[in-house]
């Protein structure tokens, strides 16, 4: 499994301007597989943050270190970092260029320096897991709608089997199917690959399905850094930061208050059920 | 949000600079730029450093920046300046080796040459780039254009396309930035092999920037159609722009400077320049 980990990551844009405001400040954590789920307010650091694990933007002090090495211990070997770290922007699907799918699925394999059959293969299997249908491989990136974009974005970046595998808010802007089909696809990726996977969004309820871990930020710095259960039952903690809880953790919240106690750790749906049901029982 | 890449100079401030009528310094900063050149005198000279030192403290804008104004232009400089002395024929010769002859006129001349080109550029800088948005520009220059339109220049088309393409100038220098990020972390390499593999390395950039800024102009269009936009016919202006007593004054001060060096010249000769 392979683990990230951030050491006091500090870093500033445009440091030479007076007013210039901290986007990170004295970061720490660290991830051992699994997925982890990065909420926080807009403007809160999540993008600076992910941009920094690959070597994309490199910190003005702190250590980020992948498998247990600095990335930056070898400035020359960057683009080896961003093989192995692989970042799926916001909004990917403003990125293709290729004139087929195929070819821009391959971008990312080919720059590995990766043969002909294992491109062929690799861009087929992330295809796959992408929920793209083999037929669109050879159609032109922009003839597609614009959710297809997005999956074909996001296989550009499976393709080149990433130990960690980082996504921007993979799907915002998708309809709810969409989202669970992207999601799905990323977590069967994980599970399958055993890849570390760390999904920024803001959708609490996208986060409390697919995500083991979460780390909540607030003001560029870490508020929290714990199980989904532990979390979502902080909800005033959350919402001062001015983020939510899913509607079924307010749903168990009014409950408790009404006298009917599911526990404020309940963050899905199926999971409220077996917890109401339970509560029937011990009631006759 | 801006990236490091400053599109654009202007520096926020509330100076008389900053407030006056973007016409007006339109007006006077060419008229400025024509009086250094008419200086030949170094009495005409020593008036256009005043004033254009008392122009650069009125403006509250640190003088680090203007140097700052200078830098790409630091070339130039030199260059000219060298040409001068190195060309220039006299009566004093200086040195003299091998196919080169300096001349104390010559040292002269580009010295003057030299202080034209920066008063020139603080001078655009004061009155132009650093005080005024790019925006107020177009406006104003829309409206000194307008004339034109008695003989069917599309003036207000012009000014809307300048307004436009300034507006997205920043969009685009991000959204470049964004797609060279993504493109860098599929492994794309910009900085290595020969010319032709470089330039191979941009299609990753340039196609999706192209395609995005089509679709961008695109949704603009649609939006303008969309509020009824038709072009400049019966369109007014939300804010009219409107002189005052301030901006004549300078106005004034400006065309008296002229005025001065033009008489410091015939009347107070010192040093007399022919260039
Ligand atoms: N390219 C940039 N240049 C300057 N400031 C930036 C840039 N990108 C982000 N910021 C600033 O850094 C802070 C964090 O932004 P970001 O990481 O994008 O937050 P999030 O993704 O959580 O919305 C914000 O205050 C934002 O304005
Ligand atoms: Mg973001």
């Amino acid at each position: 499994m392979a683990t990230v980990e951030l050491k006091n990551v500090s870093f500033t844009y445009n440091k030479s301007m007076k007013n210039a405001k901290k986007a990170l400040d004295d970061i720490s954590f660290r991830i051992e597989g699994g997925i982890t789920g990065l909420i926080g307010h807009t403007g809160s650091g999540k993008s600076t943050l992910v941009q920094l694990l690959n070597g994309l933007l490199k910190p003005d002090s702190g250590t980020v270190l992948i498998d247990g090495t600095d990335i930056w211990k070898e400035p020359k070997k960057i683009r080896d970092v961003r093989f192995k770290v692989g970042l799926v922007m916001q909004y990917p699907e403003h990125q293709l260029f290729a004139d087929t799918v195929r070819e821009d699925i391959g971008f990312g394999p080919k720059n590995m320096g990766l043969s002909k059959e294992e491109i062929k293969k690799r861009v087929e299997e992330s295809a796959r897991f992408a929920g793209l249908d083999p037929e669109v491989l050879d159609k032109s990136p922009f003839d597609l709608s614009g959710g297809q974009k997005r999956r074909v974005a996001l296989s550009g970046v499976l393709a080149m089997d990433p130990e960690v595998l980082i996504l921007d808010e993979p799907a915002a802007g998708l309809d709810p199917a969409g989202r669970r089909e992207i999601l799905g696809g990323i977590k069967k990726f994980s599970r399958e690959k055993g890849t570390c996977v760390i999904i920024v969004s803001h959708s609490m309820e996208d986060m409390a399905l697919y995500c083991d871990d979460l780390i909540v930020m607030a003001n560029a710095k870490i508020l929290m850094h714990r199980p989904c259960a532990e979390v979502f039952s902080e909800a005033e903690l959350l919402s001062s930061v001015g983020l939510d809880v899913p509607q079924i953790t307010k749903i168990a919240r009014l409950m408790q208050k009404a006298g009917a106690d599911i526990g404020l750790d309940v963050y899905t749906v199926d999971y409220a059920v077996d917890k109401i049901l339970e509560l029937e029982r011990t009631k006759h | 949000m801006r990236s490091d890449i400053t599109f654009g100079q202007y520096i926020e401030g509330d100076s008389l600079f900053h407030r006056f009528d973007a016409r007006i310094k339109i007006i006077t900063s060419i008229l400025f730029i024509v009086t250094i050149f008419l200086a030949k005198s170094l009495t005409a000279f020593a008036l256009i450093f005043v004033s254009i030192t008392v122009f650069v403290i009125m403006t509250r804008i640190p003088v680090r920046m203007m140097i700052k104004a200078m830098k790409p232009l630091l070339f130039i400089i030199i260059f000219t300046a060298l040409i001068n002395i190195l060309w220039f024929k006299g009566d004093t010769l200086l040195v003299q080796f091998w196919i080169i002859s300096i001349y104390l006129e010559g040292i002269f001349n580009a010295g003057i040459i030299i202080f034209r080109i920066i008063v020139l550029i603080i001078a655009t800088s004061v009155f132009l780039t650093y005080t005024t948005t790019p925006l107020a520009l177009t406006d104003a220059l829309e409206s000194l254009l307008k004339p034109l339109k008695l003989i069917h220049v599309p003036v207000h088309e012009f000014a809307m396309m300048m307004t436009i393409a300034l507006r997205f100038i920043p969009t685009l220098i991000d959204e470049t930035r964004k797609i060279i990020n993504a493109q860098t972390a599929r492994g794309a390499d910009f900085s290595s092999g020969g010319l032709i593999k470089r330039a191979k390395a941009m299609i990753p950039i340039l196609i999706p920037l192209f395609v995005s800024a089509f679709r961008r102009a695109d949704e603009l269009a649609v939006a303008m159609e969309c509020r009824c936009y038709t072009g400049g016919e019966g369109r007014t202006k939300m804010n009219v722009p409107k002189t005052n007593a301030k901006d004549w004054i300078f106005f004034g001060v400006i065309i008296l400077i002229g005025a001065a060096v033009v008489l410091l010249n015939i009347f107070l000769p010192v040093y007399t320049f022919s260039i």
